[in-house]
């Protein structure tokens, strides 16, 4: 009980982090169809811009934590809100309308691109990072096990929640969502209209850009290293998280990170870590072959 | 001009705040790992004479493109200069980047005119009859220049080697071309299936003793039965989610070989697999027990190339079976079927095609001849594990596809030479290679989305209606 019940904490703090970055996922494909390949690693732009951001934070003397964090974070999803807003604006606006694949290619052109940029720049070793938030609470013993929840697991799963509440009150109760919305529905009648489809396009990028950045300081806080690879691996979970839950639906995107971080922290607890990656891929392969719409997507319709 | 000139000072600058904003802090601090802790290593000077070049280098382009012609040749010959002179900027790669911008400022001044030379060189009536013609004879003159090739004076160790890389790409991208140029199935796992082919070839090698002829069509087979199984419940899915499964059935394919160490000997690989024979004759300086080398069989003097000359000549059979399969395939009706598919699957559907099978079929040919690559690749590499089948190994063979325009068999080939010759030719290249890579794919899609030899056209069109009476 007491092993689950350390397992199950372990687990919704990285579905937590998962969810973050399915939710980019989702709401680019809900606007403009399309996967964006990059997002994963714009995920470790995030978490690198975040681990430089604690340094030069350490050098000016910020010695209070949440200060740090604060700072940190805001400068994190600033600058990477600027990866994202770039992304689109050179590599998938001149795409608008050319033939199906070419915006998902040159996704993993950037994708590319990117993971070796940061290769280049910062080097290809792991970066180890110093612990930010240290110790944590016991909630009970038993079977001489402790069951402990650090206060970084708390930190994590409470701005989660706190920045999904204000992303989703977002969409729903803005005019920037409002358009988002429209856009979703039908491009051209939301033109008609006088939306600014492309600055909407953007401003979504730039949405979940940001969040994936805060995704990137979790995970970079959490595990403690990071190097320039993170981002595929991440990417590709959190895009199950994204399909599981239903493409293109927010909710879907939280519930589906949940469950990603609680199939892979279970299955490397209770049968072998090595293949926890693999029940991750088979789990997208599954959901996509007997359920493509998802927990909570609604079904697609194929127009000619 | 005059007034012109602060709407384009502002555009440059805006380009230039967005780059200073996107370098700031992942190439302006450098973290470096100093055995206790991290640290950095501040790089300002760098980003900001990186943030200078983009400056200038928008404003010269943008000059170029509304037709200033010598403001931006000015312009660009100016960078090349302070690019090329010997200042003390911080990095080498810094020289390269601002000689870059100066040199694409140049060639987008110039391209209005080369352009318009082409347009009238390929319109008029000598250019058209040349381009048919040159067309025609390209491949042949290319091929015999294939076949030719081991006994030029140039044919070296390197040379060779280099060569058989490069014919192994182009017969993984001509096999690719069928899923995805033809069928227009973007297959992001291609690797898997060059796994399974090295791998089937390694473990009856080196288990049962199977010489490289017999299992080559087995490793086919296998790689073809994979294909059928992974394609089938993962063909009826749409285009961008079957690029997803793909890639995750690849990475499901490496994570397995990497932790099955009974069967695959997990990371450490398996060694020792045997090379190709002829007509059982092996290429060694001495043969083991109960068999000649390939030296003693024709009776001349044992030299080291002829090991290699041997693979190449069997990867150039490989990859031309691989190029008339194709070619043959797209006049029966299966092949027809593929490229309507691609085209319309919807309309597709509508006259009796069934998606899902003839889809399967593409992916299946596609995987076979990645078998066939694969098991070509344990022989000649004799040592094989699951580093040499990543991601980045189908995004390459993708990107060769892509490049050489999808559909084209002899873009294929000027692709393969352009994304693994150059780089192994300039090994100096090394880390900025992938960065190349990269850029290439995004500038290609933007730029030129039917890839440097546009060629969709029908590979069967109907006749020209006749004029109504």
């Amino acid at each position: 009980m007491a092993y689950f019940s350390q397992q199950l904490i372990n687990a919704i703090t990285l579905g937590a982090i998962y969810g973050l970055i399915a939710i980019g996922y989702t709401m680019v494909y809900g606007i403009i169809g399309m996967i964006n390949f990059a997002h994963g690693e714009v995920f470790m732009i995030g978490a690198f811009i975040s681990l430089i951001g604690f340094m030069i934070c350490g050098t000016l003397g910020i010695s209070s934590a949440p200060v740090a964090i604060l700072l940190v974070l805001l400068t994190a999803m600033a600058f990477t809100a600027v990866y994202g807003w770039t992304i689109e604006r050179t590599a998938y606006r001149p795409l608008r309308g050319s033939f199906k694949l070419a915006p998902l290619i040159s996704a993993i052109g950037v994708s590319i691109l990117l993971q070796n940029y940061v290769q280049l720049a910062q080097g290809a070793r792991p970066k180890p990072a110093g612990s930010v938030i240290e110790g944590g609470y016991t909630l009970f013993s038993a079977d001489g096990f402790d069951v402990r929840v650090a206060w970084l697991q708390i930190v994590i799963v409470v701005v989660t929640v706190v920045l999904m509440a204000g992303f989703s009150w977002i969409i729903a109760a803005t005019p920037l969502g409002r358009q988002q919305r429209a856009c979703e529905q039908d491009m051209k009648m939301a033109a008609l209209l006088g939306v600014d489809v492309n600055r909407t396009i953007s401003l979504t990028f730039v949405m979940g850009a940001a969040l994936a950045a805060v995704a990137g300081m979790m995970f970079m806080m959490y595990y403690g290293v990071v190097d320039f690879f993170i981002g595929f691996l991440a990417g590709i979970k959190a895009f199950t998280a994204a399909v599981l839950g239903g493409i293109g639906s927010l909710p879907g995107a939280m519930l589906g990170g949940l469950l990603i971080g609680l199939i892979e922290v279970f299955w490397a607890g209770y049968f072998t870590s090595e293949y926890k990656d693999v029940a991750v891929f088979a789990i997208l392969v599954l959901v996509l072959i007997f359920r493509p719409t998802g927990l909570l997507g609604k079904p697609e319709i194929e127009k000619v | 001009m005059r007034d012109r000139l602060p709407a384009l000072v502002k555009d440059a600058a805006l380009t230039a705040l967005v780059a200073a904003a996107l370098g700031l802090f992942i190439v302006g601090f450098k973290t470096r790992d100093a055995g206790q802790g991290l640290f950095f290593d501040y790089q300002l000077v760098d980003l900001a004479v990186a943030v200078a070049t983009i400056f200038f280098g928008r404003l010269g382009l943008q000059l170029a493109s509304l037709g200033l012609k010598w403001p931006s040749f000015a312009l660009g010959a100016a960078l090349g200069l302070i690019g090329a002179a010997p200042l003390e900027l911080p990095s080498t790669f810094l020289h390269w980047f601002v000689v870059i911008a100066g040199v694409l400022i140049i060639l987008r001044t110039i391209w209005p005119w080369a352009n318009a030379a082409l347009a009238t060189a390929r319109h008029s009536q000598r250019g058209r009859a040349f381009g048919q013609r040159g067309a025609k004879w390209f491949g042949a003159i290319l091929l015999a220049a294939a076949v030719l090739m081991p006994f030029t004076s140039f044919a070296d160790q390197k040379t060779m080697d280099l060569a058989v890389l490069i014919l192994t790409y182009v017969m993984l991208g001509w096999g690719l071309n069928i899923v995805v140029g033809l069928a227009g199935l973007l297959d992001l796992g291609y690797v898997a299936f060059y796994a399974v082919g090295a791998y089937s070839y390694a473990l009856l090698s080196t288990q049962y003793g199977l010489n490289f002829w017999m299992v080559l069509p087995l490793a086919g087979m296998f790689a073809a039965a994979f294909g059928l199984v992974l394609g089938f419940p993962v063909l009826r899915l749409r285009g961008d989610y079957l690029a997803i499964v793909t890639m995750g059935f690849g990475e499901i394919i490496r994570l397995v070989l990497l932790n099955w160490v009974d069967l695959s000997n997990g990371p450490a690989g398996i060694g020792g697999i045997p090379g190709p024979t002829l007509f059982g004759a092996v290429f060694a300086e001495t043969a083991p027990a109960g068999k000649q080398t390939f030296a003693e069989m024709v009776g001349i003097p044992f030299t080291s190339n002829q090991r290699l000359i041997y693979l190449y000549y069997i990867i150039l059979l490989l990859a031309l079976v691989t190029n008339f399969f194709t070619q043959r395939v797209r006049r029966l009706p299966v092949g027809r079927a593929w490229e309507a598919l691609r085209e319309d699957e919807t309309a597709c559907k509508a006259l009796g095609i069934n998606p899902t099978n003839t889809k399967l079929t593409a992916f299946a040919v596609g995987a076979m001849f990645a078998g066939f690559a694969g098991s070509f690749f344990a022989a000649k590499q004799r040592f094989i594990s699951p580093e040499s089948f990543t991601f980045i190994e189908s995004a390459i063979i993708l990107s060769i596809v892509v490049l050489g325009g999808m559909g084209s068999q002899i873009g294929v080939v000027l692709a393969a030479v352009l994304l693994i010759g150059l780089p192994e030719w300039f090994r100096d290249l090394g880390a900025y290679r992938m960065i190349v890579f990269g850029l290439a794919m995004v500038l290609i899609m933007v730029f030129r989305p039917r890839g440097l030899i546009a060629h969709r056209e029908p590979s069967v069109r109907l006749h020209p209606a006749r004029a109504s009476p």
